[in-house]
């Protein structure tokens, strides 16, 4: 699947304003070939929305490194559903809940939001990519 | 005496001239009439022409001599057409506004057949189409595109929407006999704002073609030009005299009350950064040069809005409303001392509005690590000057007394209005003058405004 010309946004959600793995998963994929939208930190749900649809993005990738993801993310895909994005991709990751647990329940829990990736804190780069490219592919 | 250049203002209720001595950089006279728009634009415009004439004491005036701004036969009509309603659309708004528009209405997302009639009973003189950043989102503008090939829509269409579908918007126009222009993309990327070209080509399309379509070509005969919509004229006075040019310094950072008769205009040429650590999360920047158009207060027609703000802002009391209603219409003008003192009162309650609507606004956010402020829009707390004008401020007997409501208060503080400004007013009524001489005269032009703006 070529990524030329292909839009993905970017951005912590939220009151999250971490923003370091974000940058550097924004400037991998610009390095491979993809358009990136960087919202940055602090970034509404809504904000993920209206700027996907302005630019026709292919996914929306998020991070959220505070534990308040869940909050943030309700309904996350429904409202991209309703804003006519049902095919976007989206990608979450970071650390997505509080306190020590087994990630499958993070997984879980946002497989269940409707986020099609979700990934832990300190995923290799490439494992992005990689999943993002046949993802990309099979639509 | 070298030169006598006449700057004119075809307005929709009074055409106004200045006479001013270019050598001497005075005011030699100035003169109102009213504008007969509806029947003939040609009639104020004789008339308040040759009052000036006779004011510098010419025996006649050469066609050369007169360039005049207009806001006759309604403004410059427009409606914006784009994509979501915080971000192409709000850009489209802005590039308008800032171009002189009168903006009657905005569609966001796809048009529909109702949309299109509601285009069609407002007739346009301009559709700004937007929608999409460069390489972005392209069904919806050709699909806007179609849909105004197939009505009966005679408006001129400036498209300044996603580049990549820009030449195909143009051939469907065209196809269908539609009159089509292109511009740079108001929003070529997220959280980038680009509205220069969209105005330079609005404004050429009213020169070139709007002028002539409002019937208003006989003007010619009078005039050498017609450079632009009154209110371009005014944002360019609040530029020239912010930023100074050459060696004539400007008075920094600027916000302009304009209070008329059917709407209040706020200018403001300002950066409008947070100043105290507030953060600053707006997808869409906030324009260096703004315009915003509050088109239901105004100090005669929709004179309903301002009263019940006026109520509950406890500035008008019964009597005060009861005396509005059954005595102000279009046509007034006050008589007697209190109906001057209602007048100010309206006018002070339309500044106050006009500039809380203006601003920006900080917003507190409840987090994690606890409360955060995040500042929507311009903080202008830290303006140093704040310019009056309009027939409601400029004959005001205490035009301070009306320019007071643009300050902070302190019970909304919120709102990031002016803290402690320098006010002048426009009691020569010159600002348009001075930005129609600002094109060709920009010293001349700001030492003039400089001199003839009265400080309060």
């Amino acid at each position: 699947m070529d990524a030329e010309n292909l839009t993905v946004i970017t951005g912590t959600v939220g009151q999250d304003s971490h923003t370091i793995g974000v940058s550097l998963l924004s400037r991998f994929l610009k390095e491979n070939g993809f358009n990136v939208v960087e919202l940055r930190g602090l970034t509404p749900p809504e904000d993920f929305i209206s700027a996907a649809r302005e630019t026709d993005a292919a996914a929306i990738l998020v991070s959220s490194l505070y534990g308040m993801g869940e909050m943030d993310l309700a309904g996350f895909k429904d409202k991209c559903t309703e804003a006519g994005l049902g095919n976007v991709l989206l990608y979450v990751g970071g650390y997505l809940k509080i306190g020590r647990h087994d990630w499958k329940e993070d997984e879980a829990v946002f497989k269940k939001l409707g986020f099609d990736r979700v990934y832990p804190p300190g995923v290799e780069l490439d494992e992005v990519l990689k999943d993002l490219r046949s993802d990309l592919g099979k639509r | 005496m070298e030169q006598v250049k006449f700057l004119v203002d075809l307005g929709s209720t009074f055409t106004k001239v200045a006479a001013v001595d270019m050598e001497g950089e005075r005011i030699l006279g100035r003169s109102q009439a009213y504008s007969t728009v509806d029947t003939d634009v040609m009639a104020g415009l004789l008339e308040a022409m040759e009052e000036a004439r006779k004011q510098v004491g010419l025996a006649a005036v050469a066609r050369e001599d007169v360039v005049a701004c207009s806001s006759a036969a309604g403004g410059l009509k427009m409606v914006c057409v784009g994509l979501v309603p915080d971000l192409s659309l709000k850009a489209g708004e802005l590039a308008a506004l800032g171009a002189g528009a009168k903006l009657y209405q905005c569609f966001s997302y796809e048009l529909n057949r109702a949309d299109l009639s509601a285009i069609k009973a407002v007739s346009p003189d301009i559709i700004l189409l937007v929608g999409g950043t460069d390489g972005g989102n392209r069904d919806v503008a050709l699909h806007n595109a179609r849909m105004l090939a197939s009505s009966d829509i005679r408006s001129i269409v400036v498209a300044a929407c996603n580049r990549v579908a820009q030449e195909e918007v143009e051939s469907l126009l065209q196809a269908a006999g539609k009159p089509v222009r292109l511009a740079d993309n108001v929003m070529p990327e997220i959280g980038r704002l680009e509205v220069e070209s969209s105005r330079r080509v609005i404004r050429d399309v009213f020169v070139t073609n709007i002028v002539k379509a409002k019937g208003m070509d006989k003007v010619m005969g009078v005039v050498s030009e017609v450079v632009m919509p009154t209110p371009t004229a005014v944002l360019n006075a609040a530029r020239l005299l912010s930023e100074g040019v050459g060696e004539e310094p400007g008075l920094g950072e600027i916000m302009v009350v304009d209070v008329g008769g059917a709407t209040t205009d706020v200018h403001s040429v300002a950066t409008g950064h947070p100043v105290e650590g507030a953060l600053m999360k707006n997808l869409l920047p906030e324009p260096y040069v703004k315009r915003t158009v509050e088109g239901d207060l105004g100090v005669r027609h929709n004179l309903d809005t301002l009263l019940i703000l006026g109520e509950s802002k406890g500035i008008l009391d019964k009597q005060d409303i009861e005396e509005a209603r059954s005595s102000l219409n279009p046509k007034t003008l006050p008589q007697s001392g209190p109906q001057r003192l209602l007048d100010m009162k309206l006018a002070r309650i339309a500044s106050e509005v006009a500039v809380e609507r203006h601003v920006g606004r900080l917003e507190d956010w409840y987090g994690p690590s606890g409360r955060m402020l995040v500042q929507k829009g311009k903080d202008l707390r830290r303006i140093p000057s704040v310019i009056g004008t309009g027939g409601a401020i400029v004959f005001a007997r205490d035009p301070k007394m009306v320019l007071e409501g643009v300050l902070f208060d302190k019970k909304a503080p919120n709102l990031l209005k002016p803290e402690s400004p320098r006010f002048y007013v426009d009691n020569r009524y010159i600002l348009y003058a001075i930005g129609l001489l600002g094109n060709s005269a920009p010293e001349k032009a700001l030492r003039i405004g400089k001199q003839y703006l009265q400080a309060l």
